[in-house]
């Protein structure tokens, strides 16, 4: 029972991070129809600039994120403005081609960090990072924490963004009929680029709160690249709602496969449960959120 | 066009090129390094055509092609490994039991299409690595599978690498010819339209598929055979495997038949030029770019030459007599 | 005799009805037309016979044979062939291979499939462009593209969807020649779709009108042009009593 209890736990404090990293996703999905294959490889530049302003200038990873995020949200904006953008215009025989450009991209972004920072493992070490509460003989980690109430106030500020705003609105026209929005004075170029920066800071973010988790490679992303199109999936394009629960099912899904099957199968568990829903519940677990 | 009624008809520079490959060894003395290269190439032209024929011949843009061809170098590794029958066996049989692999697979993944096809083959892929990794009993997980090598020589190798990348290439050839190959196309180019012409699209995937994932899985099999060694994490590799067979056909051209092939002489010439630091003559840590550059690479070409070499070569070579022409004038 | 049977054909559009019980029944060598306002449901009654949409209700019958739950495919194969509104060429191909695409569905060989496609390029009048790519096409020649596929299938009934919209003049009169040699001289039987009132009135033996997904009328040319429900709903949408006075001289 103890351990049921604590894998319940951490997969729940997981899924917190994961619902940050797929927020990011299932707005590019939701809103440019592609698959961001980029996406952790974007976060592992975020982690990059994080770990560099601790490693030399001190500076603490959360504290951080007012300097990280703005550089990743341009990073964002200049690959969908000079990268993903063109190609929409650019007849091709595979319409699957901006796909392709984000594997290109993510390419690139690993091969820059291991030149730049070789292939030898990082971290930051704070006060924190190792520090647990124990609360009825389950231990919780600082960070994970830390991370789960994060996503949660991400995942709202976003909902109310999407649903609240004007930029929100427009994002969502965008979604849903991108030439109906064209039609209704909504500039769908801006709206697309802005809406892959956004994604793009949102991954940033997430990884800040894993940088004291894990150990930061060139080669980290793209695991979790994986990760936010099975939370995508799994949660329904476009949905915030769906993204946070995506990313909980996952995270204790995930936690329970290494507890009960086994650690190698870890990965696979989400993979699966993301297959079935592709055939099985297409829409995901938007179509009972409805949001 | 003219009226030749034979089904398939080769032009010299496909002639020269078939000569050219055979005769290369014999004119020059390649280093053992320069022979391993080659055989890389071949190996290459084998999952790029592969991977070209479904996705770029018939619009099933798979980012799982890993599975085949680890199911084809695992067929191999483990006939010898729990039976110790020369894996030259498992070549042929590699490829039939990818074709299994890849009709079972077919079954959930061509429920999908676009996108949701491409992350459903990504997916079948890893789960495939994973459970090769996990099921030691059956395939020594992680430990890998071992085998001496037949000969020390790599030239065989070539020799081999070579017959069964041009097998590769005619036999798609050919098949683009035929009634099937029209089929890919128009199966590619707009499935409801060409259900409507009473093509039996299901059934024309899975032969794609079928005939995609033999090669896949022979490619597989040919090199466990020249390898002699595999384990899952090299050969079901999503980057190393299924994302390179992508960006060979791209490079060279998806959707022509002779697109892989240049795409991989391409991948692998312009990674080794970088890998020696531009043979020697860059400062040393120009050899850390090969990557790197590899990746630009396939940027500037999705953006500027979404046909790849082969597709839009009629566009690089009107630029070039362009630029030529006005240098003359000048 | 009769070739296509719809039997209270009904599409339902979770709660929405497309078409609404229709019956029509085609017989072998006429040309029948199917009209109606925008939005009134011949594309979907298109859709639901060659199986794009599954039937909520009622039958297709194809020679006396039940159809209503075919493949897609087999509909054409079985010889029902179509054109769509939205023409849908298989753009990167040049014209000759999208029409040789269509032929093997009777020829095996390639030398076959080129041989039927060339002839059915020089019926429409694709002859001089085959080698051009369909993507390229302007609209005139991709709508006989569209008719030239659909041939090539060898079919024993053709279904034309809006095959003369967009058209000029000089267009409309040679794509009006073509559906009349596709009767004539091809002997296939025709059901067309059409807004352009010159082309249903000449060409059609008997129309069926539709409106909201339901029948009004059926009849001759003069019979439909003259019932006061069918002028009533065109009244109503962007058409004219006009158009079919005109239309009948």
């Amino acid at each position: 029972m103890e351990i049921f209890m604590q894998s319940l736990v951490s997969g729940l404090l997981i899924g917190g991070l994961y619902a940050i990293i797929g927020i990011g996703m299932t707005l590019i999905m939701g809103v440019l129809k592609i698959i961001n294959l980029a996406h952790g490889q974007i976060m592992m530049v975020g982690m990059y600039i994080t770990w560099t302003l601790w490693y030399f200038l001190g500076i603490d990873p959360y504290l951080s994120i007012i300097i990280t995020v703005p550089i990743v949200f341009y990073l964002g904006d200049g690959i969908s403005r000079f990268l993903l953008h063109p190609l929409i215009e650019k007849d091709s025989i595979l319409p699957e081609n901006q796909v392709l450009m984000t594997v290109g991209i993510g390419m690139v972004l690993v091969e820059l960090a291991r030149f730049i920072f070789t292939s030898d493992y990082r971290s930051v070490q704070t006060s924190y990072n190792a520090k647990s509460v124990y609360i009825a003989g389950i231990s919780l980690n600082y960070p994970l924490i830390i991370a789960f109430f994060a996503a949660i106030v991400l995942t709202g500020g976003m909902f109310f963004v999407l649903m609240k705003t004007d930029l929100g609105r427009s994002i969502r026209a965008t979604a849903q009929d991108s030439d109906a929005a064209t039609l209704m004075g909504i500039s769908s170029k801006r709206i697309t680029i802005l809406t892959y920066s956004i994604g793009s800071a949102l991954v940033a973010t997430a990884g800040i709160f894993l940088l004291p988790i894990y150990y930061l490679y060139p080669d980290f992303g793209p695991a979790f690249t994986v990760k936010a199109f099975v939370i995508t999936i799994l949660g329904g394009l476009g949905s915030t709602v769906g993204a946070i629960a995506g990313g909980i099912v996952l995270g204790i899904a995930e936690t329970f496969g290494a507890t009960y099957i086994s650690m190698g199968y870890r990965d696979a568990v989400g993979l699966v449960i993301f297959l079935l829903v592709l055939v099985f519940l297409p829409g995901g677990l938007k179509r009972f959120t409805k949001i | 066009m003219g009226e030749n009624k034979k089904m398939i008809q080769f032009t010299k520079w496909e002639i020269i090129t078939l000569i050219g490959a055979i005769i290369l060894p014999f004119i020059f003395d390649f280093s053992p390094y320069i022979q391993g290269l080659l055989i890389f190439i071949m190996l290459w032209v084998i999952l790029g055509s592969s991977w070209n024929l479904l996705a770029g011949f018939t619009g099933q843009v798979s980012f799982g092609h890993a599975a085949y061809f680890g199911v084809g170098a695992y067929t191999a590794g483990l006939l010898y490994f729990h039976f110790k029958i020369s894996p030259w066996w498992g070549l042929l049989l590699g490829g039939f039991v990818a074709v299994i692999f890849g009709y079972l697979l077919g079954i959930i993944v061509f429920r999908l299409r676009g996108p949701y096809f491409a992350l459903g083959t990504l997916a079948t892929g890893e789960i495939l690595r994973l459970v090769f990794g996990e099921e030691e009993w059956l395939t020594n997980g992680h430990n890998g599978i071992l085998y001496m090598t037949t000969w020390v020589s790599k030239y065989p190798y070539y020799f081999v690498g070579l017959a069964l990348a041009a097998a590769s290439v005619i036999s798609i050839k050919i098949i683009m010819r035929t009634k099937a190959g029209f089929y890919f196309l128009s199966i590619r180019e707009d499935e409801d339209a060409a259900a409507a012409l009473g093509i039996n699209t299901k059934k024309y995937k899975n032969i794609s598929m079928a005939v995609s994932t033999f090669w896949a899985g022979i490619a597989g099999a040919f090199y466990m055979i020249y390898m002699g060694f595999i384990d899952p994490e090299v050969v079901f590799s999503l980057h190393n495997i299924s994302i390179l067979s992508i960006l060979v056909g791209i490079i060279g051209g998806v959707g022509t038949v002779w697109g892989p092939a240049v795409g991989a002489v391409t991948m692998v010439f312009v990674q080794e030029l970088f890998r020696s630091a531009l043979f020697g003559l860059a400062p040393q840590w120009f050899s850390g770019l090969h990557a790197l550059i590899f990746g630009v690479l396939v940027i500037v070409v999705i953006l500027f030459m979404p046909g790849g070499i082969m597709g839009d070569w009629e566009l690089i070579a009107k630029r070039f007599r362009k630029s030529t022409r006005a240098e003359s004038e000048a | 005799m009769s070739i296509l049977t719809l039997d209270n054909l009904t599409k339902n559009f979770g709660g929405l009805m497309a078409v609404d019980h229709v019956s029509l029944s085609v017989k072998e060598g006429e040309i029948f037309g199917l009209i109606g306002p925008n939005g009134s449901g011949k594309t979907t009654i298109f859709n639901l016979i060659n199986q794009f949409y599954t039937v909520t209700e009622g039958r297709i019958y194809f020679q006396g044979t039940d159809i209503t739950h075919k493949k897609t495919f087999e509909i054409a194969r079985i010889g029902v062939g179509r054109t769509f509104q939205k023409v849908k060429p298989l753009k990167r191909l040049t014209v000759e291979d999208n029409v040789m695409a269509a032929a093997f569905n009777r020829e095996a060989t390639f030398a076959g499939a080129r041989k039927a496609a060339r002839d059915v390029l020089k019926f429409c009048h694709l002859d001089d462009v085959a080698m051009m790519k369909a993507g390229s096409l302007p609209i005139g020649g991709r709508k006989r593209l569209e008719i030239a596929k659909a041939l090539a299938t060898r079919p024993k009934i053709i279904l034309l969807d809006e095959t003369a919209a967009g058209l000029n003049p000089g267009e409309l009169d040679e794509a009006i020649g073509i559906i009349k040699d596709i009767r004539g001289k091809l002997g296939i039987t025709v059901l067309i779709v059409e807004h352009i009132m010159k082309v249903i009135m000449t060409l059609s033996d008997r129309i069926h009108a539709i409106a909201h997904g339901a029948t009004i009328t059926e009849g001759t040319p003069e019979e439909v042009a003259k019932n006061p429900a069918v002028i009533e709903s065109y009244l109503g949408s962007d058409y004219n009593a006009e158009e079919f006075s005109n239309a009948e001289n």
